[in-house]
């Protein structure tokens, strides 16, 4: 069993606000987040996946299939995107580098062949990041 | 393998002139804390092994020419897999946890001897 991580980068703006909550609410929890114009953030994605070596190639997985499933199914879906406005797991959901994690989870699972996905951590500054294993959300 | 094959999985890696890599090699190694030196293992014993066992045989070579990927494609799968093996056979001073390696800034790849990360 060999782990293989690969990075990737992607702006997309977002802003946090519940409708079930009150304004006042929404300020009080969400803070400067709660600005509906929305902020941005650079995020650094590191998908890891897990598999035996091929004998044959020596390989886990295929690099160059793996990037393209990334850049297919998150940097186009996500990448100079206004998250809230624009990808649909968070037209009812709030955009936080939590759920984008398990949004991308979500999304990569299904698409990997050979590799089993093991974790999505996703950087939302350099001083903050989310693990997601693909347990129950 | 047919050439075909060969270009087709391997695509620019495929240039039998070779290409180099920047590799980062991170070793843990887990242990109790010895009271006496309140240390896992001395950082001395472990950075003396890799430099003799591990950089010196394997930095600013050609892997492909090396005995160690003479049935073996010099993937950093393998490269990783035979690193650790290397540290398990030889260093006695702490257990060996995990190897992992940095291909490039965007790639890495890790090994624990096949076991689960808890990572």
């Amino acid at each position: 069993m060999v782990y293989l991580t690969r990075k990737a980068e992607f702006a997309a703006s977002h802003y946090y606000h519940n409708p079930e909550f009150t304004p006042e609410q929404n300020r009080a929890i969400f803070g400067k987040c709660n600005n509906p114009n929305g902020h941005g953030h650079n995020y650094t994605l590191e998908v890891t996946v897990k598999g035996k070596v091929d004998p044959q190639s020596g390989f886990v997985v295929d690099l160059r299939q793996l990037k393209d499933i990334m850049n297919r199914e998150v940097l186009d879906a996500m990448d100079h995107r206004f998250l809230n406005k624009e990808v649909p797991e968070f037209l009812h959901q709030i955009p936080t580098a939590e759920n984008i994690a398990i949004a991308i989870w979500q999304r990569l699972a299904p698409k990997l062949k050979a590799a089993h996905l093991h974790r999505i951590r996703i950087y939302e500054t350099p001083d903050l990041f989310v693990d997601f294993y693909g347990e129950a959300a | 393998m047919p050439n075909d094959w060969n270009r087709e999985t391997y695509g620019k890696c495929n240039n039998p002139h070779g290409h180099g890599h920047n590799y980062h090699l991170e070793v843990t190694v887990s242990g109790s804390v010895d009271p006496a030196t309140g240390m896992v293992c001395n950082l001395v014993d472990l950075d003396g092994f890799v430099h003799h066992e591990i950089l010196e045989r394997f930095g600013h070579e050609n892997l492909n020419t090396l005995p160690d990927f003479n049935n073996a494609v010099p993937t950093t799968e393998n490269l990783c897999i035979r690193i650790y093996e290397i540290l398990q056979r030889g260093f006695r001073h702490a257990h060996l946890e995990k190897v992992r390696m940095e291909e490039t800034m965007m790639n890495s790849f890790a090994y624990a001897g096949g076991k689960e990360l808890r990572d």
